[in-house]
């Protein structure tokens, strides 16, 4: 009886969505925000940190707002501490970060644009090959080729620069950033194309000219993707990276992270200064990263 | 009149120009009296844009000059006999020293040997004209160290440009039909092959090697089938990293990934559904939501890591807190039979956990970090999906009287596939492959008992220097995962529309 009312109580609860009864719709707004407090409040939790004084940061607190809140692991991370004899790696990890991650992007994108069209729109021997290529490319870990890349990183005496880690990273960001815009391409009415052609216009003329102004939008989630696919990158940084200079902010960051220490304030108040702008870039584009993400993946 | 118009054309580029410069201004102003205590200065940031700046030209020109090749074999025809031999001369010419290049690339990198023979310096000549150049580029003073590459680069591109323009001049335009399509797809071919195909090339021939750190990688390594044996028999037998044997891992990379994935739709599919509907603050929640998705990774991973300590983390906080309450209610209601005794187990039960220490209660501490940080993807894609479904259909279904499950279970169900099974499979393959939520938070401990097979074999490569086991590791990883998706594509078709 009582598994059947459970029953019961969830398909009410879930398969009504028209005509929701006051109760019923309170319930909801109660679970929603019960979610919502999970989702958020381990993240608010890395602010409450950065906020804590030196002092009290070892404490069972769960307060939102410490005791004496203070912005002094702001300071001391962006700008180091002169009177430590101290200084602060924070801008030349992002430097580091933002160098290799949008060359990589840039790459990929201008290598995708191109060639991506001639998957769309030509029909030439080995195209479906190539296109299933591509596709196998997705379902290899990025982690299986490492060690293999790491030793022609090695090789090419690349260990340790910026130029490696564009290497590595390209591997992942070109088969996806070609796929996800030979789906973009799909959609753009040929006709609009063969008009042009017909008035005398050439493929390169078509391309530049019509192609490329209408995919503008998927231009940029391309370039998003493999940003953000980048961005926040840990493992393969730690292979290619091995020196402090050279480090991009998940590896300088993790320098903080090591236990509850003293620079546990600090690497919280990191991440605040990191996730903020990122999370706004996220929250702001999520729409077109979603159709971004359908585009590649669920129209196969 | 052209004056006012040009401003009024331009307008907008010279106000983001001068909104990027007021900026620049602004935030040099307030950094300055910091700057001593960064370590980031206008020097670096030179350098390294020298650097990637001359990485780039390198890699156009190679491009280009490739583009050049193949566009004249293409669109190109030779007006006479003469011309002809002349040109097909060039171009095989041409051709063998792309060829001679790639092969010394290969020396270089270590996937063949060809050592001190007369081969080997044979195709070592291009590159070892091309240091001589710079050499004395450098010695000349023509050059100095760091340009020596850039202009003898040059130079060897100017000398094959110049046979480009005999072959342009002595042919006349032809038209071609596929020509167009190679050359647009050429680049990232080429891309494709050195990233891809050649690191998966060298795999192959790393898992029949015994590379390791003694072998100093591959430098002295030997190679053969009986090291891929070897290999392959110390994979199923032997420990994978340190202690951990391949079918332990294997069997919880299984669990792993059958949990997230159940974990991330169910939970995806239920906050889909109750956010698809007409609510107050509906906007706020998605946005809270979808926060955890919207956290960089590596800061996720590295802030519930501390939330993962056994004294000050917030899981033993709040289950020391719920510990507490249930210890004062069971004294408080000891003389009640049943309840008090319930409240004194409860309060025996739950407590806190030693995350870091308990393998099992660590293999929990990622799952529910990776649960936590994948809702909401699942949960967007399903909602998009919902909100496609036209709402005519459960008006029909309501008619005709059926129930909600009935019309949840015949009509979303079906027409959510599309979106909910791509999703699903893309699911279970990034979440086989993603171990940088284990290595952050519990680095595979304790005793290896979080690993998953990626993780143990970026131990096995990064941590124990096992080169040429890691590189089979790899590979039957890679074959798991291609039997994986041979069964996708061809239960769902998904390989014919692909390509269509």
């Amino acid at each position: 009886m009582s598994t059947n009312s459970i029953s019961r109580f969830f398909r009410w609860f879930f398969f009504r969505s028209r005509g929701d009864s006051p109760f019923k719709t309170i319930l909801i707004h109660i679970t929603l925000i019960i979610c919502s407090v999970i989702a958020v409040y381990p993240a608010l939790r890395v602010v409450t940190i950065s906020l804590r004084p030196n002092d009290t940061l070892l404490t069972t607190d769960l307060r939102i707002i410490p005791e004496n809140a203070t912005l002094n692991n702001y300071k001391e991370v962006l700008f180091g501490a002169p009177e430590k004899n101290r200084q602060s790696d924070f801008f030349l990890w992002i430097w580091n970060s933002i160098s290799v991650v949008a060359v990589t992007s840039v790459i990929s994108v201008i290598l995708a644009a191109i060639s991506a069209y001639a998957f769309s729109r030509f029909k030439f021997p080995g195209r479906a090959a190539g296109l299933v290529f591509l596709l196998t490319t997705q379902m290899i870990p990025a982690g299986m080729l490492l060690l293999p890349l790491f030793i022609m990183i090695a090789k090419l005496k690349m260990i340790n620069t910026s130029l490696g880690l564009i290497i590595a990273y390209a591997v992942t960001s070109v088969p996806l950033t070609i796929w996800t815009l030979k789906g973009y391409y799909d959609t753009i009415p040929v006709d609009l194309e063969e008009a042009a052609l017909i008035d005398g216009a050439s493929r390169l003329t078509v391309f530049t000219k019509i192609i490329l102004p209408l995919s503008t939008p998927a231009l940029a989630i391309a370039f998003l993707f493999s940003f953000m696919g980048g961005w926040s990158e840990y493992l393969v940084a730690r292979v290619v990276l091995q020196k402090n200079e050279i480090y991009t902010w998940p590896l300088g960051i993790f320098t903080f992270a090591q236990e509850f220490t003293v620079s546990w304030g600090q690497f919280a108040a990191a991440s605040v200064l990191i996730a903020i702008p990122v999370m706004a870039l996220f929250l702001y584009s999520s729409k077109w990263l979603i159709s971004g993400l359908t585009l590649g993946s669920v129209k196969g | 009149m052209e004056n006012d118009s040009f401003l009024r054309r331009n307008l907008p580029t010279i106000l983001w120009i001068a909104v990027l410069a007021s900026t620049y201004f602004v935030l040099s102003a307030l950094i300055t009296p910091f700057t001593s205590g960064i370590t980031l200065n206008t020097e670096i940031v030179t350098d390294r844009l020298k650097e990637i700046g001359s990485f780039l030209f390198g890699i156009l020109g190679g491009l280009a000059i490739i583009e050049i090749y193949f566009y004249q074999i293409f669109f190109r025809e030779p007006i006479n006999r003469t011309a002809t031999i002349v040109t097909r001369g060039i171009q095989i010419v041409l051709g063998v020293l792309t060829l001679i290049v790639i092969i010394s690339f290969f020396n270089t990198t270590d996937l063949i040997k060809l050592g001190e023979s007369a081969f080997g310096k044979f195709v070592h000549l291009p590159a070892d004209s091309f240091t001589n150049l710079q050499d004395s580029l450098v010695k000349s003073k023509v050059a100095t160290k760091d340009s020596g590459a850039m202009i003898a680069g040059i130079i060897f591109a100017a000398g094959i440009l110049a046979l480009y323009a005999v072959i342009q001049f002595i042919s006349k335009p032809k038209a071609s039909r596929a020509g167009l399509a190679y050359l647009l797809i050429m680049p990232a071919f080429i891309g494709v092959l050195f990233l891809i195909i050649y690191p998966f090339l060298f795999e192959i021939k790393l898992a029949f090697s015994n590379a390791s750190l003694g072998t100093q990688a591959t430098k002295n390594a030997e190679y053969g089938l009986i090291y891929g044996w070897e290999n392959l028999k110390a994979l199923f037998t032997g420990s994978v990293a340190k202690d951990a044997k391949f079918f332990e891992v294997f069997w919880r990379t299984i669990l792993w990934t059958g949990i997230n994935v159940t974990f991330h739709t169910l939970g995806g599919m239920g906050l889909a559904i109750l956010l698809n509907r007409k609510l107050a603050f509906k906007g706020l929640y998605r946005t809270l939501l979808v926060i955890p998705w919207a956290i960089p990774t590596t800061i996720a991973a590295m802030a519930l890591r501390n939330e993962f300590d056994s004294r000050y983390g917030l899981f033993n906080i709040l289950l020391g807190n719920i510990n507490e309450w249930f210890t004062t209610v069971s004294l408080n209601t000891a003389n009640i039979v049943g309840i008090g005794n319930v409240f004194a187990w409860l309060a025996a039960t739950i407590g806190p956990v030693s995350w870091k220490q308990d393998p099992f209660w660590a293999f929990v501490s990622v799952l529910m970090a990776n649960i936590w940080l994948g809702i909401p993807f699942m949960s967007v894609i399903i909602l998009g999906g919902l909100q496609s479904i036209s709402q005519e259909y459960y008006e029909a279904a309501e008619i005709d009287g059926a129930t909600r499950w009935q019309q949840f279970r015949n009509i979303t169900l079906p027409l959510l596939r599309p979106v909910l099974t791509p999703a699903i499979i893309l699911g279970v393959v990034w979440t086989f492959n993603k171990f940088d939520i284990i290595y952050l938070i519990t680095q595979g401990g304790p005793q290896e008992k979080t690993d998953i097979l990626v993780s143990s074999m970026y131990k096995a490569a990064f941590q124990f220097y096992r080169y040429g086991f890691t590189a089979m590791f790899a590979l039957v990883i890679f074959a798991i995962l291609f039997v994986f998706t041979l069964i996708y594509l061809k239960t769902s078709g998904g390989l014919k529309s692909a390509t269509e």
